[in-house]
C-alpha cells in the first residue's frame, strides 16, 4: 500500500504541488517569523551585554513600583544624587565606579532635521574614557569629547556628512545647542545599533543636557579581585541603604533588554498568529482537495478492496499520501522561511533599521516547529477525506460512474454544523465578556471561537450554495464585464499584435494593420515582449501556438453562465468547502477593517469634540514626548493666548498602578471638557494637592468631590491629594488620565516631565503668519511639531493606517493559500468533466465558451467566499466593538467594496489555467476518456 | 467445504432494491452450487439479475434474505474485516473494465493482491502465471502502456496469483475486440483445465459461454436452465428462447 501511496503522489505531481503550497507558505511564515526575532532578540542581546561588559555590579535608584508596560516608554526612571557615588567608591571590595547619565539626544543634521532612521531611538550618554573597563565604546577617529563636546557614531558621521573639530548641532531636554565634534566612536565590536544614532559627552555636559546636574541615573561597580559578585551586591547594598537597586552586570543587562525582549515576543507570536490562520485556511484546502481525488479515485480504492485490501489499508495509503505531502511542504517552507528571514534582514539593511551583525540564528526549536506544525496540520485535514475513503464499498468496482458514498452521520451534518458554530460563538462570547478573564484567557477563548465559528459555517455552507450561487451569479457577470471592460484595451491589443504576427491566412494588409493597432494598444505594457518571446519560440520550434486564434472573451453568455452556475451548484459541498478557504481570510479582513473603522471613526468624533484649541504640537513621530520647555518656548510667542500641556505619569493608588494626567489654568480653554462635577475654573485652582478624576472611575470606587487621594510616585514621593472635580470624557476617550493633578504639581514630584500633548490658542486663531511664527520659535526643537486640528488628526490616525496595512498585508497571505484552493478544486473538476466537456464541445461549444464557463462558475465559488466572509466578518467585529468600550460600530462600506472586488479578482486569476486546460481538450479523446 | 464438492452455495437467495412500490426483485429465490475445478458460465438478458448474482456470489453485495456459503463460509454475518480476509485468501477478481491501478506497473499490479495480504509470491508459481498469461515482456509497462487484451492479462494473473478458491470474471471480453477475446476465453479456459481453478463468469456472449463445463439460464431472477457444456449455436437459440 506504501507504494501505491507513493506511486499515485508522483503519478499527480502537479496535483501534489498544488495542494502543499497551501501549506508551504504557513510554514515558511513560521520558519521566517522565528528566525528573524531570534536573529533580532540575538543581536539586541549582544548589544546589551556588551554595554555591561566589564561591569560586576550596577546600582541605580530604587522605584516604588515597577511601572506598567503601557507606561514604560517616555515616563523618565528615577535618579540616583551624585553623593552616592562618592559612598560607592569607599565601600570595601569595590576597585572601581563610575557614574552616568543616559537621555534622548539627538543629532540635527545641517538642514536643521533630525538625523534618523527607520524610528530608531536617538541615544544619548556620557563617556569617561580613563575607565576603560567601563567604557562600552571604541574611538574610531578623533578624540573623547571634553567638556561641551560630543563624539557620535561612525554611520552618523557618514551620514550627515560631518567634520571632525566642526560645530554640531544636538536636541536634548532644552533648545538644540552647538558643540564641537570631537571623534567618532563605535559601539563595542559592533558596526551597528539597529540604526539608533549615539551621541556621547563627558559627564557634566551630559548631566546638563539631561537636566540631571547633580544626578546619576546608574553607577557601574568594578569588584577587588577576590570578592564575588554576590558578595558585591551585598556589601553595596548594605552601605548604600534601602533607595537604592543593586543587580549583577548580567542582571542590569537583561533587565534592560526586558524592554526589548517583551516587543520581540509579541511580534513573534502576532506574526506566528497569521502564520496559524494562514495553515488553518491551507487544511481546508488540503481536506478539500482530498476529499475531491478520492472521489475520483473510487473505483481505484474499490478494486484495492475486491482484492483484499482492507479498510485499514485504504485508510492507511491516503494518510501516507497526505504524510509525505506534508512532510515535503513543510520542509520546503522551512527553507523558504529561511529565505524570507534573509529577505527581511536585507531589507532592514536597505531601509536603515541595520541590526548589529550577528548572523541570522537558526534555532533547533525553528526546525522543530515548522516541521511538526506543517505535518500535523497537513495530517489532520487528511483524516476526514481518508476515513470517507474507508467507506468506498467493494462493489463500487463495477460500477459505472461510482459516487463517494455519504458518510453515516451525512444527514446530520447541518445539525452539527449548527452546533459547531454556536459553541464557537458561546466560546467568543465567554472570552469577551466574561469579566475578570486574563489577556491570554481572553484571547484563547476567541480564538477557539473563532475557529469553531469558521468550522461550523463552512460545514453549513453546502446548505446554502443554491440560493448564493443564484443570488451572486449575475453579480458575478455584471463585475466580470466591468472587468473586462478595463482590461479588454490590453486584452485586444495582444490578440491583434498574435493576429498581425501569426494568422496566416489574413491578408498582409490586415495582419499589418491589426499588428500595428494592436502594438499602439499595448504600447505601455511589456506585452509585445512577452509575444515576441512565444514568436522566436515558435520559430525555433518549440511550442507551436493554438490556430485559428482566438479573440479574449469578455462576458460568458447565457447559456455558458446557466452551466457555471449549476458547475458550482451540483457539488454543493465542495463549492462551500472551496469558498470557505477564502472565506476565512475575507472575513478577518473584515473583521479588522470594522474594528479599525470603529477606533478612528470613534476617536475623530472625539478630537472633534474636545479639541477646541487652535494648534497642538507633538513630537515628529506624533506620539513621542517632549520636554516641558517646547511648551515653555511656544508660550512666549507673541499672540499666544493660552498654552497648555498634558503630561503622563505614573502613580500607585490603593495598590493599583494608575495613569495620572495633568491640568492646568489653560487646559479648559483648549479643550472641551465635560464636567460631571465642578467648572472650568477648578482646572486652574488644583494647586499642589487638588485633583481631578474621570467619571467612571471615580464611580467603581465610590468617590464624589472632596474625597481624599493618595498618590505614590515611582520615585517614592506621597502626594495628597482632595478631588476637586469629575469630568466625563466621549467613547473616543480623552487626553486625561484617570487621575489627573496640577502641572505645577505635576513637575514637583516627578523627574524629567514631559508634554505628550501641548495645546496652543493664538489671537486670530489658525492662520498662516501665526503657523510661521510657531514654527520660527520652535526651529531650535527640531522634534516638535506644529499642527492645527485637522493635521492633528490626519497625524494621529496614520498610525492607524500603517498598522492596517500591516494586517492587510498579512492576512493577504490567508487569501493567496485559498486561491490554490480554488484552482485546485477547478482543475480536478475540469479533470473529472472531461467526457462532459468533450461532450459540450463536441455539440457546439467554442473554445471560448468553455473557457467563459470556467471562469464563471470560479467567480460564483469566490463570491459566494466574499458574501459568507463580509456577513461573518461583519458580524464578528460587531461583537468585538461591543465589547471593547472606547469604540463605536461603524461600517468600512470602501473597505468592503474593496474585499467583494478582491473576491472576484481572486475568481479571475485562479480561473485562468483551468479555463485553459478546458478549453484546449482534444474532442475526440475526452469524449472517449473513461 | 460443503457436500459434493461445490466451493460456493447459494440457498434461496432473493435481492430486492428499493422499498415500497418502487421495489425492483432483481433475484427471487436462486439456489445453486458451484463445483470445485469447473468453470461455470452465468448467461441471461439484460436485467435478468445475471450481475447481482455474481456480486452476490462474491459478497460484494449482500443478498435481501437467503444464505450464501463461499468455502464453508456462511457470509452474511461477516463483518468488513472477516469479509475482507475472506477476500483475500478465497476470491479473485476480473472486471470488465480490467480495473487496473494505473499508477502501478504490470508486474506490481500482478503482485498487488500478495503485496495486501503481506505474503510473498511463490518464485516458480509466479514465473509459471506469467509465462502462462504470455506478458513476460511486459512486466515493466503501466496500464496505460497494454493494449486491452494485454491489460486484461496482467488482470487475470492478478486473480490467479493468490490461487483463490474461486475467481469471478465479470464480461471479462465485455470491453475486448472478437481476436483477443478468443485469447483471453482461452487463457481463462486453461486456467481451469491446466490450474484446476474454479471459475464463474458473467457473460451474455454465447461464444464466451461455449467454453463453459456448465451454464446456467437467468431470467427474471431466477434460474431457468441449468445445462452443461453447451455449443455457440445452441446457447444462442436458448437465449433467443428466453427473450422472447
Amino acid at each position: 500500500m506504501i507504494l501505491v501511496a507513493i506511486r499515485g503522489l508522483l503519478g499527480r505531481k502537479l496535483r501534489a504541488a498544488l495542494t502543499a503550497t497551501a501549506i508551504v507558505l504557513g510554514v515558511a511564515m513560521i520558519s521566517g517569523t522565528y528566525v528573524l526575532t531570534d536573529t533580532i532578540q540575538g543581536a539586541f542581546n549582544a548589544i546589551f551585554s556588551e554595554s555591561y561588559r566589564g561591569t560586576n555590579a550596577v546600582v541605580t535608584a530604587k522605584t516604588a513600583f515597577e511601572p506598567t508596560a503601557e507606561g514604560d516608554t517616555g515616563f523618565a526612571q528615577a535618579t540616583l544624587p551624585q553623593s552616592d557615588l562618592d559612598k560607592t567608591r569607599q565601600i570595601d571590595g569595590v576597585s572601581a565606579a563610575l557614574g552616568g547619565v543616559a537621555g534622548e539626544a539627538q543629532i540635527i543634521k545641517k538642514d536643521g532635521k533630525v538625523l534618523t532612521s527607520g524610528g530608531a531611538p536617538s541615544l544619548g550618554f556620557s563617556v569617561d574614557p580613563s575607565q576603560p573597563r567601563f567604557n562600552s565604546l571604541t574611538l574610531a577617529q578623533g578624540a573623547w569629547p571634553k567638556a561641551n563636546e560630543v563624539a557620535i557614531d561612525e554611520a552618523s558621521y557618514k551620514k550627515g556628512d560631518f567634520q571632525i573639530g566642526q560645530p554640531i548641532e544636538i536636541a536634548s531636554r532644552g533648545p538644540a545647542e552647538t558643540m564641537k565634534l570631537s571623534g567618532v566612536v563605535r559601539f563595542g565590536a559592533l558596526s551597528s545599533l539597529g540604526g539608533a544614532t549615539i551621541a556621547a559627552f563627558d559627564l557634566p555636559t551630559a548631566q546638563r543636557m539631561f537636566d540631571k546636574v547633580g544626578r546619576l541615573d546608574q553607577i557601574r561597580v568594578a569588584a577587588d579581585p577576590g570578592v564575588s559578585t554576590p558578595q558585591l551586591i551585598d556589601d553595596l547594598e548594605s552601605g548604600l541603604g534601602p533607595t537604592v537597586r543593586v543587580r549583577s552586570g548580567e542582571g542590569q543587562a537583561e533587565k534592560d533588554a526586558s524592554g526589548t525582549n517583551d516587543f520581540i515576543s509579541f511580534l513573534q507570536r502576532f506574526l506566528l498568529a497569521f502564520a496559524g490562520i494562514a495553515l488553518f485556511v491551507g487544511s481546508f484546502v488540503i481536506a478539500n482537495t482530498l476529499s475531491i481525488t478520492i472521489a475520483q479515485r473510487t473505483r481505484e480504492f474499490a478494486t484495492i478492496r475486491t482484492i483484499g485490501g482492507s479498510r485499514r489499508q485504504v485508510l492507511g495509503s491516503v494518510i501516507l499520501e497526505a504524510l509525505v505531502i506534508g512532510v515535503i511542504a513543510s520542509v520546503i517552507g522551512l527553507f523558504l522561511g529561511f529565505l524570507l528571514a534573509r529577505g527581511l534582514n536585507a531589507l532592514f539593511d536597505a531601509v536603515g533599521f541595520e541590526l548589529p551583525k550577528v548572523g541570522l540564528v537558526y534555532k533547533p526549536r525553528t526546525v522543530i516547529v515548522a516541521l511538526l506544525v506543517g505535518t500535523v496540520v497537513t495530517l489532520l485535514a487528511s483524516l476526514r477525506p481518508a476515513f470517507r475513503a474507508t467507506r468506498v464499498p467493494p462493489i463500487a468496482a463495477v460500477r459505472e460512474g461510482a459516487e463517494l458514498p455519504e458518510g453515516k452521520f451525512a444527514r446530520w451534518r447541518p445539525y452539527v454544523a449548527i452546533l459547531v458554530a454556536a459553541a464557537g460563538l458561546g466560546a467568543l462570547c465567554y472570552g469577551l465578556f466574561r469579566s475578570g478573564l486574563g489577556t491570554t484567557q481572553v484571547l484563547l477563548w476567541m480564538g477557539v471561537g473563532a475557529l469553531l465559528i469558521f468550522f461550523g459555517v463552512a460545514m453549513f455552507a453546502s446548505r446554502i450554495v443554491r440560493p448564493l450561487a443564484d443570488a451572486v451569479s449575475p453579480v458575478g457577470t455584471a463585475m466580470v464585464a466591468v472587468f473586462s471592460v478595463l482590461f479588454y484595451p490590453i486584452l485586444f491589443g495582444y490578440w491583434l499584435l498574435r493576429y498581425g504576427m501569426f494568422e496566416r491566412r489574413a491578408s498582409i494588409p490586415k495582419r499589418i494593420g491589426a499588428f500595428l493597432l494592436g502594438t499602439l494598444l499595448t504600447f505601455f505594457l511589456l506585452l509585445p515582449l512577452v509575444v515576441l518571446v512565444m514568436w522566436v519560440v515558435g520559430k525555433l520550434g518549440l511550442y507551436q501556438p493554438e490556430w485559428p486564434v482566438e479573440r479574449p472573451g469578455v462576458i460568458a453568455d447565457p447559456s455558458s453562465r446557466a452551466l457555471a452556475r449549476e458547475n458550482a451548484q451540483r457539488n454543493p459541498q465542495r463549492t462551500a468547502s472551496t469558498a470557505s478557504a477564502l472565506m476565512i481570510g475575507l472575513a478577518l479582513v473584515t473583521l479588522v477593517a470594522v474594528l479599525a473603522q470603529g477606533i478612528r471613526n470613534t476617536f475623530l468624533n472625539s478630537v472633534d469634540e474636545q479639541f477646541v484649541a487652535d494648534y497642538a504640537i507633538t513630537a515628529q513621530n506624533n506620539f513621542s514626548p517632549l520636554p516641558v520647555s517646547v511648551e515653555e518656548r511656544a508660550a512666549q510667542v507673541s499672540g499666544v493666548t493660552a498654552a497648555s500641556g498634558i503630561r503622563f505619569g505614573q502613580a500607585r493608588i490603593d495598590n493599583s498602578t494608575q495613569t495620572i494626567g495633568t491640568f492646568d489654568a489653560d487646559t479648559p480653554k483648549t479643550i472641551h471638557i465635560d464636567w460631571v462635577d465642578g467648572d472650568n475654573a477648578v482646572a486652574g485652582e488644583l494647586g499642589l494637592d487638588g485633583a481631578i478624576v474621570k467619571k467612571d472611575w471615580a464611580e467603581n470606587r465610590s468617590l464624589t468631590v472632596g474625597s481624599p487621594l493618595k498618590l505614590l510616585t515611582p520615585t517614592g514621593k506621597t502626594i495628597d491629594t482632595r478631588i476637586e472635580g469629575i469630568i466625563d470624557e466621549p467613547t473616543g476617550g480623552s487626553p486625561f488620565g484617570n487621575v489627573n493633578i496640577s502641572s505645577e504639581a505635576f513637575d514637583a514630584n516627578y523627574e524629567q516631565p514631559t508634554n505628550s500633548y501641548t495645546f496652543l490658542n493664538m489671537q486670530g486663531g489658525v492662520t498662516d503668519a501665526n503657523t510661521a511664527a510657531l514654527n520660527l520659535a520652535l526651529s531650535s526643537f527640531p522634534n516638535a511639531k506644529v499642527q492645527d486640528r485637522e493635521e492633528f488628526k490626519d497625524n494621529q490616525v496614520a498610525g492607524l493606517s500603517a498598522v492596517l496595512n500591516v494586517l492587510y498585508v498579512l492576512l493577504a497571505l490567508s487569501v493567496i493559500v485559498s486561491l490554490f484552493g480554488i484552482i485546485n478544486t477547478l482543475a480536478l473538476s475540469v479533470y473529472e468533466r472531461t467526457r462532459e466537456l468533450g461532450l459540450l464541445r463536441a455539440i457546439g461549444m467554442t473554445r471560448r465558451q468553455t473557457q467563459r464557463m470556467i471562469r464563471q462558475e470560479s467567480v460564483v465559488t469566490a463570491l459566494i467566499g466574499a458574501v459568507l466572509g463580509i456577513i461573518l466578518g461583519i458580524a464578528l467585529g460587531g461583537l468585538l466593538v461591543a465589547r471593547i468600550d472606547f469604540i463605536e460600530f461603524s461600517l468600512p462600506v470602501v473597505t468592503l467594496i474593496v474585499v467583494a472586488l478582491a473576491a472576484i479578482v481572486v475568481g479571475i486569476v485562479a480561473a485562468i489555467l483551468p479555463a485553459r486546460r478546458a478549453s484546449r481538450l482534444n474532442v475526440l479523446e475526452a469524449l472517449q476518456y473513461e | 467445504m460443503s457436500t459434493n464438492g461445490a466451493v460456493v452455495n447459494a440457498r434461496d437467495v432473493t435481492r430486492v432494491y428499493g422499498e415500497g412500490s418502487t421495489a425492483v426483485e432483481a433475484l427471487r429465490g436462486v439456489s445453486l452450487d458451484v463445483q470445485g475445478g469447473r468453470l461455470t458460465a452465468v448467461m441471461g438478458p439484460s436485467g435478468s439479475g445475471k450481475s447481482t448474482l455474481m456480486h452476490i456470489l462474491a459478497g460484494l453485495d449482500r443478498p435481501t434474505d437467503g444464505e450464501v456459503l463461499i468455502a464453508g463460509t456462511s457470509i452474511g454475518r461477516l463483518d468488513d474485516t472477516a469479509l475482507t480476509r475472506l477476500r483475500r485468501e478465497h476470491i479473485g477478481f476480473v472486471f470488465q473494465f480490467f480495473n487496473l491501478l494505473p499508477m502501478l506497473t504490470a508486474e506490481e499490479n500482478i503482485r498487488l493482491p500478495l503485496t495486501l495480504a503481506g505474503e510473498k509470491p511463490d518464485a516458480a508459481f509466479f514465473e509459471q502465471l506469467i509465462e502462462n498469461v504470455g506478458l513476460a515482456d511486459r512486466l515493466e509497462h503501466r496500464p496505460s502502456e497494454l493494449s486491452g487484451g494485454q491489460q486484461q492479462r496482467v488482470a487475470i494473473a492478478r486473480a490467479l496469483v493468490t490461487r483463490p478458491t474461486v475467481v469471478f470474471a465479470d464480461e471479462p471480453t465485455g470491453n475486448l475486440d472478437s481476436k483477443t477475446s478468443a485469447e483471453i476465453l482461452d487463457l481463462l479456459r486453461s486456467s481451469v483445465s491446466e490450474l484446476g481453478q474454479t471459475l464463474v463468469m458473467v457473460t451474455h456472449d454465447a461464444g464466451a459461454a461455449s467454453t463453459a463445463d456448465r451454464i446456467l439460464f437467468l431470467a427474471d431472477g431466477e434460474i431457468v436452465k441449468d445445462a452443461g457444456h453447451m455449443e455457440p449455436s445452441d446457447i444462442s437459440a436458448a437465449m433467443n428462447e428466453l427473450s422472447r
